[in-house]
């Protein structure tokens, strides 16, 4: 009889390294002391407004309504010192109405892909998918892994699809989706975010989650996704981004994760080419705060729509 | 597809983009002018007619001025406590939980002020203090309100009977807790005190007083004498102990046992430590290099059961290493009461003194230093974060408590080596092992001859969990069921 021998995963984890969950868990819990008063706080709330990918991921979704979503991705208030957002992200079918309005200013069209948010769907459906998406001016593709593969143990075959899908994205940055509450635990986690980066240009992103499961992004598994990036740029020189998504609402919250690229990667990483929030009812918490800090107090709550179907 | 620029340097820069504010704790501590001795419920003017002050290490400004207790005060405290000591131990217990209850609750109610005090007092950061040091006091004394009704059910079948007068005497380091971890399970068990806290850290102890004060407690139960070496000698050697309860350095303990040889007092020591903390090749690195840097920086690494001698395996001893390097150029060194400071001031000149000589014998002995850049506040008492690499088992940074924050790495080969290593030293109070395998974790924490063990983890505390030492660390535990025998007699 052969030589036993762990399956695929067991040996890319091992290969990676082990998370202790505890330890993680401990450890984001400090950025949340972070005190940000007076100047960091407006410069933390800026940035993350920057940063922000403002996002309409609904059946509903209508020209009407990405139109209203470009506009306030340009101008999300009426304060000109309040930046525009990243890029605003929809479905493959609505790249071209979001075209109409922000193609040639500095707010990119970022689309999800690949049979978003499942990913059940065969490669050519989701590969044609995204050509479609780039053929219609999407600047960034948004893709889902394959986890029914990377929990059967066929790790090869996410690496492969992913590099597929990078090859159908052209000049288009590339973010992937590693669906972090389907992958359950940090060492999974880990695991996934480096068979990703292995094939991802410079730049490209890893990404959280979908916003479409019960538990998005966290300060754990932002943790342990920016470790990874951390030890695969000091491996290979490369520098991947970030993005957390789904379930950061609250300017606090997005401090928070701001505070932890700040400590685990440095200077280089605070800016929208490395790091990005995919999120909706995070800009309108974020220009409540600016316009609390420019002003000193806080508007009527129906100055800033708490709905993200409501821009 | 155009090749994006490959960044070939690999460096992080940890940079000044985003700065964080100054964010200063603002809450008032309601320190007084002048405390005297708090002695049978009331504050009274020292005997000796003598007061001493006390300063902060944070700008070195003076905080307030503190009584010098001379014999005859430690002996009116003593007969104080004795005096109380018959009606306190017939108390029924539910009548005694009940005032261990009012006193954690009060703490709770004033937390901020105790907090901004005890940063103030002993330069920890405010974030230790306000969310280690009060909460854990006061859990200290819900945990032992529980106990006090519970007596006989301790040992089965027999009850535990108070001792009588405990002297105590605490360090500077963790000032309110080592008071609570002293007092809570003296009073559970119907004993009475008198304590003295470290002279450079009175403080809290005297505002706690007034906590007693508010709770009701009856006059005498519970007495605080300050000043320093002489009075914790007369403390120690009064007639009327029945037990010494101290926390502090081993030579004191060591000097301590020497006098009550004897007399027939009991005595319990929680000493120094030089604790190993052990990471094996298949830890999860990262989160061994978190808790490297908690087990040694934590309160600048004043604390007896520090992770000061890492042990690393040989095979990841350069991982470590830079993983540790980039770690400790985002810890904050400054002003305690800052919200973001991570290390505070060192909490005396003599103690700064005492690491800066150590750190010079690690340099000429050989060991490789490194510190990250960092600007230190002009005034105070600071030290930065340190590591010492290429260390081995004959330095004396490797075998003296530093008492500071500074690490000394070793490497190991083998299990049987770290174990070795780790148990080669006068101490024997904690020590720490990393890996990803369960039953090593068992393995190691039988054969390290130390009172705690953790794993995975390091400078964990609970009230149900006994602390205490091996070797030259001392003896008596402190906390759970353990904790409460170190206070009475068992019938």
């Amino acid at each position: 009889m052969a030589t036993h021998q762990f399956p695929a995963l067991r040996r890319l984890i091992q290969e990676v390294g082990p998370v202790d969950q505890v330890g993680i868990d401990e450890r984001v819990a400090k950025y949340g002391t972070r005190s940000i008063k007076k100047n960091a706080k407006v410069f933390g709330l800026k940035l993350a407004t920057t940063m922000v990918d403002l996002t309409t991921l609904e059946g509903k979704d209508t020209p009407g309504k990405v139109a209203s979503l470009c506009q306030k991705a340009l101008h999300p208030h009426d304060d000109p010192a309040i930046p525009p957002t990243a890029a605003v992200c929809v479905y493959p079918a609505m790249v071209r109405h979001a075209a109409k309005w922000v193609k040639g200013t500095s707010v990119k069209i970022a689309s999800v892909a690949t049979a978003f948010p499942s990913g059940q769907a065969p490669l050519k459906t989701r590969l044609a998918e995204v050509r479609a998406a780039v053929a219609d001016g999407a600047d960034e593709i948004d893709m889902v892994i394959n986890r029914g593969a990377f929990l059967a143990g066929e790790i090869n075959l996410v690496q492969d699809e992913i590099s597929a899908v990078l090859e159908a994205c052209g000049e288009c940055t590339l973010k992937v989706i590693l669906e972090t509450s389907e992958l359950e635990t940090y060492d999974n986690i880990r695991a996934a975010s480096f068979l990703a980066m292995r094939v991802l240009r410079p730049g490209d992103f890893i990404k959280t989650s979908t916003g479409k499961t019960n538990l998005n992004a966290t300060l754990g598994n932002n943790q342990v996704m920016l470790e990874a990036i951390r030890d695969f740029y000091f491996e290979t020189g490369i520098e991947i981004a970030m993005k957390p998504a789904g379930g950061i609402r609250t300017a606090k919250q997005a401090l928070h994760f701001l505070v932890a690229v700040k400590e685990t990667l440095g200077d280089a990483w605070l800016s929208n080419s490395r790091y990005r929030f995919g999120a909706s009812a995070l800009l309108n918490d974020l220009v409540r705060q600016l316009v609390k800090e420019k002003t000193g107090v806080y508007q009527a709550p129906y100055t800033f729509s708490e709905s993200s179907s409501a821009y | 597809m155009p090749a994006k620029k490959i960044n070939p340097a690999r460096e992080l820069l940890f940079g000044n983009l985003w700065e964080y504010d100054p964010a200063p704790e603002s809450a008032p501590a309601f320190i007084d002018n002048r405390y005297g001795l708090f002695i049978n419920g009331k504050f009274v003017a020292p005997k000796t007619k003598k007061y001493f002050d006390s300063i902060s290490p944070r700008n070195e400004e003076k905080l307030s001025e503190i009584a010098l207790a001379g014999a005859a005060d430690v002996d009116a405290a003593y007969q104080a406590a004795a005096t109380a000591f018959k009606p306190w131990s017939k108390l029924p217990g539910i009548e005694r939980a009940k005032y261990l209850f009012r006193i954690a609750r009060l703490l709770q109610d004033r937390a901020r002020e105790f907090a901004v005090a005890e940063t103030l007092d002993g330069g920890k950061p405010i974030k230790e203090s306000r969310d280690f040091d009060v909460p854990m006091a006061a859990a200290h004394f819900f945990y032992h309100a529980g106990w006090a009704d519970k007596l006989d059910h301790v040992t089965p079948g027999r009850t535990l009977v108070p001792l009588g007068v405990i002297g105590q005497v605490i360090p500077w380091n963790f000032p309110l807790l080592m008071l609570a971890w002293k007092i809570a399970p003296a009073l559970a068990t119907g004993n009475t005190v008198v304590l003295k806290p470290a002279e450079t850290t009175s403080i809290t102890a005297l505002k706690f007083a007034s906590i007693l004060q508010d709770a009701g407690l009856p006059p005498g139960v519970v007495n605080f004498v300050t000043g320093a070496g002489e009075t914790g000698s007369a403390v120690v050697n009064h007639p009327l102990a029945a037990k010494i309860a101290f926390t502090g350095s081993t030579a004191v303990g060591k000097a301590i046992q020497r006098a009550l040889a004897g007399t027939g007092k009991r005595l319990t020591l929680e000493l120094g430590g030089k604790a190993a903390n052990i990471v094996f090749d298949d830890a999860p690195l990262d989160q061994a290099v978190e808790g490297i840097i908690n087990g040694i920086f934590f309160n600048q690494g004043h604390v007896c059961c520090a992770g000061s001698r890492l042990l690393v395996q040989e095979s990841i001893a350069e991982t470590i290493l830079s993983k540790l390097k980039i770690r400790l150029k985002t810890l904050r060194t400054g002003d305690p009461l800052d919200k973001n400071t991570d290390i505070g001031a060192i909490n005396s000149k003599a103690q700064l003194t005492r690491i800066q000589d150590l750190v010079a014998a690690g340099i000429s002995e050989g060991a490789e230093i490194y510190q990250p850049a960092c600007t230190l506040p002009k005034n105070g008492f600071y030290f930065p974060p340190t590591l010492f690499s290429n260390v081995s088992q004959s330095h004396r940074i490797a075998r003296e408590e530093i008492f500071g924050p500074v690490l000394s790495i070793l490497t190991f080969r083998t299990p049987e080596e770290a174990v070795e290593k780790a148990n080669n030293t006068h101490y024997g109070l904690s020590a720490g092992v990393w890996t990803d395998k369960g039953s090593r974790i068992l393995k190691m924490s039988t054969e390290l001859k130390a009172g705690v063990v953790w794993a995975n983890t390091f400078n964990k505390f609970d009230p149900t969990s006994p602390f205490g030492g091996y070797k030259e660390s001392g003896f008596g535990r402190e906390g759970g069921k353990q904790g409460l025998l170190d206070y009475a007699t068992l019938h």
